[in-house]
């Protein structure tokens, strides 16, 4: 079964970061995942935790150039959530069998080792930057996050031009790629 | 070349910012030092990584907003102010034959661990002492002053016993009450006439109602009354009348069960004395987790304790009994909590009461 158009429209939406199609899946989807989680002893933040998580692995497909998706939106969250649900428990060594698989499911789990991949590169940046330490963090995060200019940054920390600055970004900016790069393996 | 520089290089290079003199001697220059070239790529794999990470970080950032936002209008619900009935009928069609089965054979172990217990258990013996008082003990300065004893009654035992409600309920043990006729006597020596409600000698615990005109309720309790069990270690004082006067004692948890594994009781390290039967066991929060009732002959300060959640189930079977006094409230929270011990002992005073018990 091949999406339809609106629902080709609302990952294309999703792809390009637009709220109103963030907004639309989150409110087709989100009470389904919810109640499969809370029937399967998980909380409400796990509920939300694991709905959001499907949401950027359904962002990242979106994505993809390769990408095709080959069922509804329906089907895939659902898919993706149970399989990191069924994870998470066995995680914490609570695994059932009596998790409910009569919903229509799809193999994802491809697209879930990827998506695991991707978090945990999140994860390294994420720590990188947080043990970077001010003011070089919110410097980095300035030019390469929120693509501030040169001189706007440097009149918001108060460099007396631009080029000083700029020799303090690149400064930070080695730091942090050591960081970086000393958790991230390039051979992998 | 400095490291900064080449950065900059490198990171001009790939954002397109060179001119065409320049990038093609950056080209030639990547072509004829590998390490140059080996930087270039590894750096554009990094500003790959910084662009992915920063989408990431704002897609995190809407859905969080987009929860919030659905929460507020109601499209997503949390809990809260979902009604479950439906689902507790569907439930109950469910599994109405499964509980009844389960409930069925419940009830017969319940009954079969009934006879067991009664069958095996130690009856009284020498190894433990009650902490009640004997007739002799209190005799001597009853006779002074005038009494609420009825005139040629005997006194027989006495012990301690507390407020559970302002009302005028006390809790003591049961075998405090070894008389028909109950007072109750506060610190400041008032007596209050008092009506035995409840009585269970199996977990040694009675409840009492003072029916004195002279009894003028407390606002309220100052500590609460513990449902669940208590931890090994936890430290516990205790108040109670082995004398006319109060006397406080303190020590510490030593083990989840009572005497031969008795797993309605815990195992004190309190000095305690004959009078201490009924007195309550605080923690340092100022929640009653037991009633004194016993210790042991042998050993010193090894006292028990009957657990405070069985204060819970007399009061469920007195309200049963005596459809009349549902009004029963435990006090459910206890405002002692990082007090001095003498502030405490100064508000729990009043609270703790000397029993005697007459024929």
């Amino acid at each position: 079964m091949k999406a339809d158009t609106t629902e080709q429209a609302l990952l294309k939406g999703l792809a390009n970061n637009d709220s109103r199609a963030i907004e639309t899946i989150y409110r087709d989807n989100f009470t389904m995942v919810q109640s499969f989680i809370l029937q399967n002893s998980g909380s409400y933040d796990d509920a939300r935790d694991i709905f959001q998580e499907a949401m950027i692995a359904l962002y990242e497909k979106a994505q993809s150039q390769s990408f095709v998706l080959t069922c509804q939106i329906k089907t895939y969250v659902y898919s993706i959530c149970r399989r990191l649900w069924l994870k998470r428990l066995q995680q914490l060594g609570r695994y059932t069998n009596h998790v409910d698989s009569l919903e229509e499911t799809v193999q994802v789990e491809e697209d879930l080792e990827m998506h695991e991949k991707r978090n945990a590169e999140f994860a390294i940046m994420d720590r990188a930057l947080g043990s970077l330490g001010e003011p070089c963090k919110s410097l980095l995060e300035g030019y390469y996050l929120k693509k501030m200019g040169m001189q706007e940054l440097a009149a918001e920390f108060g460099y007396t031009n631009a080029d000083n600055a700029k020799n303090q970004k690149y400064k930070c900016l080695m730091r942090l790629k050591k960081l970086f790069f000393s958790q991230y393996n390039i051979g992998d | 070349m400095d490291d900064i520089l080449l950065l900059e290089a490198i990171e001009r290079y790939l954002s397109g910012d060179m001119s065409s003199s320049e990038r093609a001697y950056f080209e030639n220059l990547r072509k004829t030092t590998p390490e140059i070239d080996q930087m270039v790529v590894e750096h554009s794999m990094f500003l790959h990584q910084m662009d992915i990470y920063s989408v990431h970080r704002n897609l995190r950032q809407t859905l969080q907003s987009t929860h919030a936002h659905l929460l507020e209008t109601g499209v997503v619900n949390e809990g809260g102010e979902l009604t479950t009935k439906g689902k507790v009928i569907q439930l109950w069609k469910k599994y109405k034959r499964v509980t009844a089965i389960a409930a069925s054979v419940g009830g017969l172990i319940a009954l079969a661990i009934t006879a067991l217990t009664l069958y095996f258990s130690p009856l009284n013996n020498d190894q433990i002492e009650q902490l009640s008082r004997s007739i002799a003990v209190i005799n001597g300065k009853l006779k002074a002053k005038e009494t609420k004893i009825p005139a040629g009654a005997v006194p027989v035992s006495g012990g301690s016993g507390f407020l559970i409600d302002t009302k005028g309920y006390l809790v003591t043990n049961a075998h405090v009450l070894k008389g028909s006729g109950v007072i109750v006597v506060s610190g400041k020596g008032q007596e209050y006439k008092t009506t035995i409600m409840n009585i269970d000698p199996e977990k040694d615990l009675a409840i009492l109602r003072i029916d004195d005109q002279d009894y003028q309720p407390l606002k309220a309790l100052p500590y609460s009354i513990r449902k669940l069990n208590s931890e090994m270690g936890e430290r516990v004082f205790t108040m109670g009348y082995p004398r006319n006067d109060i006397v406080y004692g303190e020590g510490y948890l030593s083990s989840r069960s009572g005497y031969d594994h008795d797993s309605l009781s815990y195992q004190l390290q309190l000095p305690v004395n004959p009078g201490n039967s009924g007195g309550p066991v605080f923690n340092n929060n100022g929640e009653v987790i037991g009633v004194l009732s016993t210790r042991q002959a042998q050993a010193q300060g090894v006292a028990f304790a009957v657990k405070s959640k069985n204060i819970y189930q007399l009061v469920d079977e007195l309200k049963e009994k005596d459809t009349s006094i549902q009004k029963i409230r435990l006090p459910s929270r206890t405002t002692l909590k990082g007090l001095d011990r003498t502030q405490q002992t100064a508000r729990l005073e009043d609270c703790v009461f000397y029993v005697k018990s007459f024929n």
